[in-house]
């Protein structure tokens, strides 16, 4: 990970007061584009993954598809997922998909961590992982809605693309970026990579005869900072599984944030109220008491 | 105590396959055997490892300092879930101990009606029905029993998130804060109770007795199941005892009456 010097820090998990350097300076959002459209599933961007990432060429697995493995592991961040879609018409097609991290806006698995500092989200959006801090809970598992957190049963840590937070911090695009050869992965701003997207979406449903395409870019989780131009905007899980309507639990929104809190206040409350049953009606003795009223 | 009236008496009963040693005094009975002690005991260190490890993880804005106690958040994150496991073992052990005398009879629906009565402090001595344990008692039982379920289940869930799946975890997630937080309210009641509440009651856990007073006080109905005697009874003989016995340290302080001095109580004021 990119240190704090370079890249602001805009929440951290389980933190307790404030967070260092938020809003404290002029910063862009980033955004990674994937064109699915022009995606040839090379898989140029899972070597340059772990490539730079520094991490073993680990064994594949084959379940009858092009996918390397089933689904992305701690030491294998990105994914091409392959998938062969027969549509209405009969006509067949052939749907690639790059799986990573999302780096959602609101991060379900920053929301559900426990840990002070294992997941931090910078103010360029980029969600990261600091596995000094985890504690193993697994609970951004549960909390992602796209299963990119992954367990390291060695470490007893939990590992996910970090969007190469220490490159986009050192003004480099990431890693997957500079290998693909077609094109189809962008870098840049939100505001930029969201126009581009929309344009091509547009140019796709005008000339290419694709009338449902369109931009991936969920806002029930605030919007992402990986968006999607897909053929077929309207059946996203055909993209390898892609949640139309990705959500975090209420576990992590409603009951972390007010329920939790509050079943602390009403204990607290109960220990208060017993000490006044003392206070109010004393303790209850083994009768007759030795200084008792005669009878 | 050469000069006490009555002879100084004891019982010792070895129970726990010999390991065990309850020493029952004269104006004592026996409440706890060695073996519901070190299942209590064992059950209570579980609980305690299991739930500050818990809280620790469960509002780390509020107790992450007690994660240091285990060496750390992944230590107390590593640790947790067998504490769990340890204290669901001995509880169930202590379970099939009790499960027994906690059955719910007709006397806890009439205890648990006079609850306010109770709370109130308003009774000297408990009603009559009241048995081994009272409602409240068994109340707490049986909310530990589907508590520790509820807790035993969600918490395996949520070990082994990549075979259960999120959605499972996330229910766990507040089913077990749930009945962790219900746990957390029974224990400081139970607490309280057992110590500062009702004074003569912490030793029916250490030394395994308690007086008699304690036992006709609290528990008349199972007073007069092991000694055979009236507890109301009892009760009014033993005010009247020490009522004559002020009227006769008085009579004595004005000079109406010498007594042998062989036979005076060692507290008895001298002249």
């Amino acid at each position: 990970m990119a240190t704090e010097r370079t890249l602001q820090i805009l929440q951290i998990s389980g933190h307790v007061g404030t967070v260092p350097g938020g809003g404290m300076q002029r910063e862009l959002e980033v955004c990674k584009l994937v064109d699915v459209t022009t995606c040839i599933g090379c898989k140029a961007c899972e070597v340059a993954c772990v490539e730079w990432n520094k991490y073993p060429f680990r064994e594949t697995t084959f379940d009858n598809t092009y996918q390397t493995m089933p689904s992305t592991e701690w030491n294998y961040w990105n994914l091409i997922k392959f998938n062969e879609h027969q549509r209405e018409d009969g006509t067949l097609m052939w749907l690639m998909r790059k799986d990573q991290c999302m780096h959602c806006a609101d991060p379900g698995c920053l929301r559900a961590c426990p840990a002070d500092g294992a997941i931090v989200q910078y103010t360029n959006g980029i969600v990261d992982f600091n596995q000094e801090n985890c504690i193993g809970c697994q609970y951004c598992v549960s909390g992602c809605p796209f299963n990119i957190p992954k367990f390291n049963s060695s470490t007893k840590t939990v590992f996910k693309c970090t969007l190469c937070s220490d490159r986009v911090g050192a003004g480099l695009e990431p890693a997957c970026i500079k290998a693909c050869p077609t094109g189809c992965l962008h870098f840049g701003t939100k505001s930029e990579m969201k126009d581009l997207a929309e344009a091509r979406a547009t140019q796709l449903r005008e000339q290419s005869g694709f009338a449902d395409a369109g931009v991936y870019d969920p806002s029930s989780i605030g919007g992402t900072h990986v968006i999607y131009v897909l053929h077929d905007a309207k059946h996203p899980e055909l993209y390898g599984g892609l949640p139309a309507d990705p959500q975090i639990p209420f576990s992590y929104t409603y009951w972390k944030w007010l329920a939790k809190p509050a079943g602390l206040v009403i204990a607290l409350l109960g220990l208060l109220a017993l000490f006044f049953h003392y206070i109010f009606t004393g303790p209850r003795r083994p009768q007759p008491e030795p200084n008792e009223e005669e009878i | 105590m050469t000069t006490s009236a009555e002879p100084y008496t004891e019982v010792v009963q070895r129970d726990f396959g010999g390991l065990g040693r309850t020493v029952v005094h004269e104006g004592e009975l026996l409440r706890h055997p060695t073996y519901t002690r070190f299942l209590h005991w064992t059950v209570a260190i579980f609980f305690f490892a299991a739930l500050l490890s818990g809280l620790a993880i469960y509002s780390p804005w509020t107790f992450r300092w007690l994660a240091p106690l285990f060496g750390g958040g992944p230590m107390a994150r590593l640790l947790h879930p067998w504490f769990g496991v340890a204290f669901a073992i001995a509880w169930f052990l202590q379970f099939l101990n009790w499960r027994g005398l906690m059955a719910w009879t007709e006397a806890d629906t009439r205890w648990l009606r006079e609850i306010k009565r109770y709370i109130k402090n308003d009774d000297k001595v408990e009603p009559e029905y009241v048995g081994f344990y009272n409602g409240g008692q068994k109340l707490q039982f049986w909310e530990i029993a589907f508590g520790g379920l509820v807790l035993l289940i969600t918490g395996l869930l949520m070990w082994f998130p990549e075979t259960t799946g999120r959605i499972a975890v996330a229910i766990s997630y507040v089913l077990h804060d749930i009945a962790a937080l219900i746990m957390l309210g029974g224990i400081f009641i139970h607490i309280y109770l057992s110590t500062f509440g009702q004074p003569g009651t912490f030793q029916a856990m250490t030394r395994g007795i308690v007086s008699r007073a304690w036992a006709w006080t609290h528990h008349p109905a199972w007073y007069r199941e092991i000694t055979g005697r009236d507890a109301r009874a009892d009760y009014e003989e033993a005010r009247r005892r020490l009522a004559n016995r002020k009227r006769a340290i008085e009579a004595f302080e004005e000079g109406e009456v010498v007594p042998n001095p062989d036979r005076l109580p060692t507290d008895f004021p001298r002249r």
